[in-house]
């Protein structure tokens, strides 16, 4: 019983890591259909951003606290720039995206290799989140829980922006019926700047937050983005509410099989088992309800 | 307009038609130089007649493994500069050709036959990876050529063609074995591994041991490489109550482990963990904070007191700045260039017959310490160190053993099953074989 919670403990708390990753990547690809390949990248960006303040701090918890909106900026930005100058020209190629934004994350990468070297660098913890605290017979680290807290924050303020503001009906008009939104007066070119902007800059907080649990390095978003489209995916695309519950499942998933074989073993069974889900439900746990054609 | 356009593309492929024939025809030539040379024993086509002799430096200069063969690399380049300075090797200057592994074994095979055949080098150095190893392997026993490799691996290998000198497992992973039993009081050993040849190896010849010295094995467990999650590790590595852990992570995983080890209130006086693929260079990554007072093993580290190494770590940091920081590889790669230059001096010829010779019972005074040739299986002698990383960074010496003979089957303990360890390195080694493009250290 014991094992059974700390590994559902561990699961959420690989899960929490998942979600972050991916919750940027399901408002860009999944209320745009865009397939954006730097968003690894801009989790990269987010991670080095820590970096930068912290040398510019010295201080490690000050640094992460500047961090978190201002790398939501820098990722937001560099997301609009992408938009701008590459994307926008593609909405109706999703292949050409792909290639296109996947070229740009191998310039990011080079390009914060010659500016902060191969090697990871080293972003401190701040000491009021080292150590672990005792939660259900096991021992979670302090920052897993400030990072699941974190999360928490980011859907539930991105749900809210969604469903109450302006922008958010927008977004959701524009997924449902592209030209019907135009031609009821919506600027759909505004609405996908904006959505771009939220959801690169979520990538740049997750960078952020990921600087506490593993190393800062320039193939760091490698290691996340194949999980997030699997999240995004697999939650059904454009559904933040499909990406919460499919990062949970798969990081419980994760961390149960783990626990009775191994990690390589757990993460090849996590994907079979994704790979037989979409055949019996190619659209995911949700699906958006579109009017348009497409 | 259109038509021209046409025409011009047709004209294009037509040249690239004929480039492209005529870059067969080459390396259709190209093979049948080589085939001749195979053919005809040790006839090569080094030009030992100028002023200057020619050697290959091949390292991966870009791709995932550039951030540790760069430094191979340089400190290569330190070697022939010293070398040219005190006048050059039988009184011919070294002239470097360099090639870019680019971290994929089979551009190493493609680029080190260049090396051999086009360029006509007279011994080769670098490589860094047991898949990059293993896929040069055959072009330099098919030509009969000279390759230097300076990496620890996990043994079981010995070939005329290769002069090894990085540690193989007896003089690494064993004394680190005997240290934790002897000197911490290791009874029970959780292993820790990134998922591919060498720790998978490493582990098997560590179970082998734990049988026959009564140590137990709590764990055993591998992430891919670049994992980044080891919740579950830690948890299971923390309830197991193992007196020490085995780390043959590799890279970016190290980070992750030992910041989910911190915290969970795991430390270096209650859990040791001890490491053989961390060296000062990658120390800073990690951060020296996450990871202060933890164990390693090498044989080499950039704090050993000695005039050899007082003046290998100067005129390094003299050359490529003060920061820098030294470690057992690009120490082991300083020595081959050195251990070459002496073999080709007692040989008195730059013929590979000659020189692999020579190579028997051949001394360097290296920073670690003089290392010896053995020519039965082209490994040299090595003292093995532990280690206790400090918290500016480095890597002090805390306790040294005997200086040590290769063994690189293990043939002199009683405990090693030779047979299987090699079926299953060769096991792991074809397994791997698809997902080696990435950094397979070691």
């Amino acid at each position: 019983m014991d094992m059974i919670l700390s590994q559902l403990v561990a699961g959420v708390s690989v899960g929490s890591i998942l979600l972050l990753a991916a919750v940027g990547l399901a408002l860009t690809f999944g209320q745009m259909g865009v397939i954006n390949m730097a968003h690894g990248e801009f989790i990269m960006v987010g991670a080095y951003t820590a970096f930068v303040l912290q040398g510019i701090f010295g201080h490690a918890g000050i640094s992460l606290i500047v961090a978190l909106p201002l790398a939501f900026l820098v990722g937001g930005l560099l997301g609009v720039l992408l938009e701008q100058v590459l994307i926008r020209h593609m909405y109706h190629r999703p292949l050409d995206t792909l290639l296109a934004t996947f070229g740009v994350g191998i310039i990011l990468q080079q390009l914060a290799r010659d500016l902060f070297g191969a090697p990871a660098v080293d972003v401190r913890t701040p000491s009021w989140l080292q150590g672990s605290v005792e939660l259900l017979g096991t021992a979670v680290p302090v920052s897993r829980i400030f990072i699941l807290g974190l999360v928490i924050a980011v859907v539930a303020g991105l749900s809210a922006m969604m469903t109450w503001t302006s922008l958010g009906r927008r977004i959701r008009a524009v997924v449902l019926n592209r030209s019907l939104a135009e031609t009821s007066g919506i600027s759909t070119r505004s609405t996908d700047r904006l959505t771009f902007f939220i959801g690169s800059g979520l990538a740049g907080v997750a960078g952020v937050t990921i600087t506490l649990i593993g190393s800062t390095s320039p193939t760091l978003g490698m290691s996340y983005i194949v999980d997030a489209f699997l999240v995004v995916v697999a939650g059904g695309i454009g559904k933040i509410k499909g990406a919460v519950i499919a990062a949970f499942s798969l990081g419980i998933l994760q961390a149960f099989i783990e626990f009775s074989t191994t990690a390589s073993i757990a993460k090849f069974l996590v994907l079979v088992i994704v790979v037989a889900f979409l055949q019996i439900r190619p659209q995911g746990l949700f699906s958006v309800r579109t009017r348009s054609l497409a | 307009m259109g038509e021209l356009h046409q025409r011009r593309t047709r004209s294009l492929r037509t040249c690239s038609a004929l480039i492209a024939a005529g870059a067969l025809l080459l390396t259709a030539c190209g093979a049948r130089a080589g085939e001749e040379a195979v053919g005809g024993g040790t006839e090569s086509c080094v030009d030992v007649d100028g002023d200057s002799i020619k050697i290959g430096f091949i390292n991966s200069l870009s791709g995932t493994m550039a951030i540790s063969e760069t430094t191979v690399n340089d400190v290569l380049h330190l070697a022939a500069e010293e070398i040219n300075d005190a006048g050059g090797v039988l009184g011919k200057q070294l002239e470097i050709v360099e090639e870019d592994g680019a971290s994929e074994p089979a551009t190493f095979a493609e680029r080190s036959e260049r090396l051999i055949v086009q360029e006509c080098t007279a011994a080769v150095f670098g490589g860094w990876t047991s898949a990059s190893r293993k896929a040069m392997l055959p072009v330099f026993e098919g030509h009969d050529a000279l390759l230097f490799y300076p990496t620890q691996y996990e043994g079981l290998e010995a070939s005329e063609n290769i002069i090894y000198t990085g540690a193989t497992t007896n003089q690494q992973i064993v004394p680190a074995l005997d240290y934790l039993l002897e000197e911490e009081g290791a009874e029970s050993l959780y292993l820790v591994g990134s998922d591919y040849v060498f720790p998978r190896t490493a582990n098997m010849i560590i179970r082998q041991w734990a049988e026959e010295n009564g140590v137990e094995i709590l764990g055993e467990d591998y992430t891919p490489l670049g994992s980044t999650d080891f919740t579950t590790i830690a948890n299971q590595l923390a309830s197991s109550g193992a007196d020490a852990v085995f780390n043959t992570l590799n890279g970016d995983s190290n980070v992750a482990f030992f910041r989910q080890y911190n915290s969970l209130g795991l430390d270096a006086e209650t859990t040791p963990v001890l490491s053989v693929s961390i060296a000062e260079e990658e120390i800073e990554g990690i951060g020296a904070s996450n990871i202060e007072g933890q164990l390693t093993s090498w044989n080499y580290y950039q704090t050993l007191e000695n005039q050899e190494n007082e003046d290998f770590v100067a005129a390094f940091q003299e050359k490529y700045g003060e920061g820098r920081v030294t470690s057992d590889v690009m120490q082991s790669a300083y020595n081959s260039l050195h251990l070459w230059a002496a073999m080709v001096e007692e040989a008195e010829s730059f013929d590979v017959d000659a020189v692999r010779d020579a190579a028997d019972a051949t001394s360097f005074a290296a920073p670690e310490g003089t290392v010896t040739i053995d020519g039965e299986n082209q490994h040299v002698t090595k003292t093995p160190r532990i280690g206790r990383i400090t918290a500016d960074g480095l890597i002090d010496t805390i306790w040294e053993g005997e200086l040590t003979e290769p063994d690189p089957f293990l043939e002199t303990y009683s405990w090693a099953d030779e047979e299987e360890a090699e079926e299953y390195a060769q096991e792991a080694d074809e397994a791997d074989e698809d997902s080696d493009e990435d950094s397979d250290e070691d």
